[in-house]
């Protein structure tokens, strides 16, 4: 437990640098905006109650917003997205429950398990963000077609990130 | 009390969530109105000197686009100086013009640090700000056209909401006919913006120059915004007419701010 905490603030802090200073200065084609500093709050302990969950999504979000002039835009989607993430957990939970000392990661429960974690979690919180920033519903197409590209590409990263750096 | 107090503790969870989804949404949308985006004022000095580290390296990747850009722009400003002319009408050479004239628009140069292109409601970071004279409201171009509108100032560093952000419109006109109309951005093509309450009576030529209108009190007349690329009429009596912008936002990195000294007086009478 003592070993969490550390690592927990290395790792927003790797995100977020990676998210400011990397993917928001890179431009793809107009439709394609990766938000890859979600993988924070897809890979928090299991332990992690509730209240905690919600406030770290809320920092979270508000920390990109500040570097993309974008004020509430990403908390509001990040908190959306931690609130979902009991659901889909338990959902998703094995037939004894999860392991104790164990962390939602493919090294623990599978590639198949994690790959549904983490898509509907990236799906709900780019659906979310996207919708929230048009705010209307004249362009649903143009829009959903932005979610969907958007939301491969950071499951992309964020599975390439299960390989290269969290194989442990 | 006690089983208000049990039911906080019960739904805990669902309660925060609301609270702090409130919170967060009261946050995008006091923001939404582009009149008011400086809620972020106090945060802006550090996110500006971020952004300002980042973008400097990004700059290099650009530096020959750039330079050629402002030698263009440098030949186009040597050509209208009036040293360049020659007087054709000898009666005239007595006339001292420098009494006769007020200056009205004052440029202010500046860099841009941030920059996107790929959302709905993009934004511009400049390295000026009040120290320089900045103030919101106040115009932003680039040597090519219009660039966007100051939205928030802090010392150092002003927020801009440019064209490509789909809360801005911009009062333009056709350059040859007069007629005006306003200039709005659809969020897909950052290089496309689309030019709405043209009169279906308008002849209309693709390449036709569409210039700001200055009736906004923002711009001043006559600044390049773009070209007709492909117009079609919609609803009956209006055109929608697609304009190729003449600013490259993809390759934005240097800008001015217009200060116009006659705003204030302008603005006094209009509110009488």
């Amino acid at each position: 437990m003592i070993k969490v905490l550390p690592r927990n603030i290395l790792r927003i802090v790797v995100l977020v640098f990676f998210q400011v200073f990397i993917l928001n200065n890179i431009q793809f084609s107009g439709f394609v905006n990766p938000y890859f500093y979600v993988l924070f709050i897809l890979l928090l302990p299991f332990e992690t109650p509730g209240w905690l969950l919600l406030i770290l999504g809320f920092f979270l979000g508000l920390i990109i917003d500040l570097f993309s002039n974008t004020p509430g835009l990403h908390a509001s989607a990040t908190v959306f997205m931690a609130f979902l993430r009991p659901l889909v957990l338990d959902y998703f939970a094995p037939r004894d429950g999860y392991v104790p000392g164990s962390f939602p990661r493919v090294y623990y429960y599978g590639f198949g398990w994690f790959f549904q974690y983490s898509a509907i979690l990236i799906l709900a919180h780019h659906f979310f963000l996207f919708y929230i920033e048009v705010f209307r519903f004249t362009d649903f197409h143009l829009t959903l077609y932005r979610v969907i590209l958007s939301s491969i590409f950071t499951l992309f990263l964020v599975l390439i990130s299960q390989y290269f750096i969290y194989r442990k | 009390m006690r089983n208000l107090i049990r039911f906080i503790l019960n739904n805990h969870f669902l309660i925060l969530f609301i609270l702090l989804e409130t919170v967060a949404l009261t946050l995008v949308f006091r923001n939404n109105n582009y009149q008011s985006a400086y809620a972020f004022n106090l945060t802006r000095n550090i996110s500006g000197y971020v952004n300002s580290k980042t973008f400097s390296f990004r700059q290099y990747l650009d530096l020959h686009e750039t330079n050629r850009a402002l030698l263009d722009e440098n030949q186009r400003l040597r050509n209208s100086l009036l040293s360049s002319y020659k007087l054709q009408i000898p009666a005239a050479a007595n006339v001292e013009f420098d009494e006769a004239w007020e200056q009205q628009y004052n440029f202010i140069p500046a860099r841009v640090i941030a920059n996107s292109v790929n959302k709905q409601n993009n934004y511009i970071s400049l390295n000026k700000g009040l120290l320089h004279g900045v103030k919101p409201d106040m115009a932003v171009i680039s040597g090519n056209g219009v660039v966007g509108i100051i939205t928030g100032v802090s010392e150092n560093f002003s927020t801009v909401i440019p064209i490509l952000n789909s809360d801005l419109r911009i009062s333009s006109k056709l350059k040859n006919s007069g007629y005006f109309g306003s200039l709005h951005w659809d969020g897909t093509d950052p290089a496309k913006a689309t030019l709405y309450d043209i009169p279906h009576h308008v002849i209309l030529n693709q390449g036709d120059s569409i210039v700001t209108s200055g009736f906004s009190a923002i711009f001043p007349e006559g600044i390049m915004i773009g070209t007709i690329s492909n117009f079609e009429i919609e609803g009956g009596n209006f055109y929608k007419i697609e304009v190729d912008l003449s600013t490259d936002f993809r390759k934005l990195n240097y800008t001015y701010v217009i200060e116009d000294r006659f705003r204030d007086e302008l603005l006094e009478l209009e509110e009488e």
